[in-house]
């Protein structure tokens, strides 16, 4: 405890604990939110967007730059509050999620800047993601391309299609993080439709595959940076979360998948997160 | 000569892969296209397998990034399995993706139900920004093809499957303008595809027969629709009657009494496949003959519609 305590917090740690505080205070809006995947994602969200993408928010249309699609969709606040820490827009828009006039919708849409498609219904970014990356490899680029998929998301049929194309289409420079947070909405993943050997089946498929604990935001870059793992294969980092990661009184529970904040509970929240904060 | 519309649409976008590096021509295993068109095309043809989703979500993710995909897929698994994809990958983004769907309507033949498209054209000219077009012949869909490089949205074609019959000599169909066939003004006969559109220009022909004139007008093109042209027709006539092999509701008639019932009402009848999932085995022409999609059912129903007693 002592040594954890003395750690100083990383610069991605930083980034994921202010996305963390700005997905609990939307959620804390008028509409609320997808709180649980959203908190899950953070850290993912914090490697990809100070570390792994080469992206440029002054040059939204760069042709050069990586492509990232959120295919869990509803954690739209989570990448609100990552592209807004990155520049692309500014912070306190943020206030303005879900409210008449806004632009930040409850699940992606394109006029938000960074935003490449709008994503929501389950299924569908990993077909995206695969032509992104077959686009780059037509024009000779080396941008790289990454989707970010929910567990539950994987019981569409659709991601398994896009699955086998990658593979055949043998898209190295496309790499898939899975949100193992082990819960949907209404309960855990395993218990409605189980996923495991959740490594196996990608592998199957003719993936290279790495599973990791996934609130370590350095750790993650570490493995996104390294990519592409296999010569001539897809890469999916399958990334061990928590639902709700950061508020100790929803983290692990399905009823964190949508909330909206009180504002008793949302004073509540800001304090957790606080106090994780102080301890990490 | 009779020509299949499909392959009229496959032979005329080979030159414009080589013309036009930023088309792709991607297939989901539709057996449309041999080895040696795929080796012609080189790169700028892809197989992705049986996975329509996939087919279109990849499509979008290409046209993303400045590509212009023609996807192939029969009519049914886009406008029904693959429908989101569309809506949402495509459409939503205004991305310009070809969708060519082949064995629309009746022309699956004795394949069944389940290869036959009988909603594709209302599902399709829902969407917005989706551009809809159905060629009466081989000549209109080379027309269309080519057409489609200027056109910057999702774009439905429904193609056929067997070799149908050209029309008439007519000059090239333009998208987004109704073809006027023949003028007349007594009625109205509206059609869209091979068999309908051909019904139609012999109807024309017996009903003059007697004294009674009328106007054909071949609506190839179901989204944007052509009102002016329409409403123009139907303005002296007494009665509109559509013709389409498609469920009768929502597809060419549902279009002409939408846009009839706001701008000049007029009375409409649509004919179309029954309201009911298709039982009887045979081919395309079978079919066609035995749903009664038909010059002399076009003749019948004029007459009745305009018999004094009907009045």
């Amino acid at each position: 405890m002592t040594s954890t305590r003395a750690r100083r917090q990383s610069t991605l740690e930083l980034v994921a604990a202010r996305i963390r505080a700005h997905v609990v205070d939307m959620c804390a809006g008028p509409e609320g939110g997808h709180l649980g995947g959203a908190l899950s994602s953070a850290d993912i969200l914090a490697a990809l967007y100070f570390s792994v993408l080469n992206v440029d928010p002054q040059r939204t249309d760069d042709p050069d730059r990586d492509r990232f699609v959120l295919s869990k969709g509803h954690a739209a606040v989570g990448l609100y509050a990552a592209l807004a820490e990155r520049g692309y827009f500014p912070v306190e828009e943020l206030t303005t999620y879900g409210r008449p006039g806004s632009r930040l919708m409850g699940h992606p849409v394109r006029a938000v800047p960074g935003v490449e498609l709008p994503t929501g219904s389950l299924g569908h970014g990993l077909a995206l993601g695969c032509g992104f990356a077959l686009a780059h490899r037509y024009a000779g680029r080396d941008a790289r391309t990454f989707v970010l998929l929910g567990d539950g998301e994987l019981q569409e049929g659709s991601v398994w299609e896009a699955a086998i194309a990658a593979a055949s289409l043998r898209l190295e420079r496309l790499t898939v993080i899975v949100d193992r947070n082990g819960l949907q909405l209404t309960g855990a993943t395993d218990g409605i439709a189980p996923l495991e050997p959740l490594a196996d089946r990608w592998r199957s498929f003719g993936w290279a595959v790495r599973d990791v604990a996934g609130h370590d935001p350095d750790e993650l870059a570490r493995h996104l940076d390294a990519g592409p793992w296999e010569p001539g294969r897809p890469s999916v980092l399958i990334a061990r979360t928590v639902k709700g990661r950061g508020l100790p009184f929803l983290e692990g529970r399905s009823s964190s998948h949508y909330v909206t904040l009180s504002p008793r509970n949302h004073a509540r929240a800001v304090r957790a997160l606080r106090t994780t904060e102080d301890a990490g | 000569m009779s020509r299949a519309t499909r392959e009229a649409y496959r032979d005329s976008l080979l030159p414009l892969l080589h013309r036009h590096p930023e088309l792709i021509c991607l297939d989901s295993d539709t057996g449309l296209f041999n080895a040696a068109y795929a080796e012609e095309a080189g790169e700028q043809y892809l197989n992705l397998g049986i996975a329509e989703h996939n087919l279109m979500g990849i499509a979008a993710g290409l046209a993303a990034c400045g590509r212009v995909p023609f996807v192939n897929t029969m009519a049914a698994f886009a406008a029904s399995r693959a429908l989101e994809a569309i809506k949402i990958d495509i459409a939503y983004n205004r991305l310009p993706v070809r969708i060519m769907a082949t064995h629309g309507g009746l022309a699956a033949g004795h394949l069944g139900p389940t290869h036959q498209a009988l909603e594709d054209l209302a599902v399709m000219r829902v969407l917005p920004g989706m551009t809809v077009v159905v060629p009466a012949d081989a000549a209109a869909t080379e027309a269309f093809v080519e057409q489609s490089l200027g056109l910057g949205g999702p774009l439905y074609v429904r193609l056929g499957r067997k070799p149908t019959p050209p029309l008439p000599l007519a000059p090239a169909p333009v998208i987004g303008r109704a073809q006027t066939l023949r003028q007349g003004g007594d009625v109205v006969l509206a059609g869209c595809g091979p068999y309908p559109v051909l019904a139609c220009l012999a109807a024309a022909d017996a009903l003059a027969g007697e004294g009674i004139e009328a106007t054909v007008l071949n609506m190839h093109t179901l989204r944007p629709f052509d009102t002016e042209t329409l409403v123009a027709a139907a303005r002296p006539a007494s009665l509109v009657v559509t013709i389409e092999e498609h469920w009768c509701h929502g597809g060419l008639g549902g279009a002409v009494a939408e846009t009839l019932a706001e701008a000049a009402p007029t009375r409409v009848l649509r004919l179309g496949v029954p309201d009911q999932f298709v039982t009887e085995v045979g081919n395309h022409e079978h079919l066609v003959a035995h749903y009664d999609l038909t010059a002399e059912r076009l003749v019948r129903t004029v007459h009745s519609a305009l018999s004094p007693a009907a009045r």
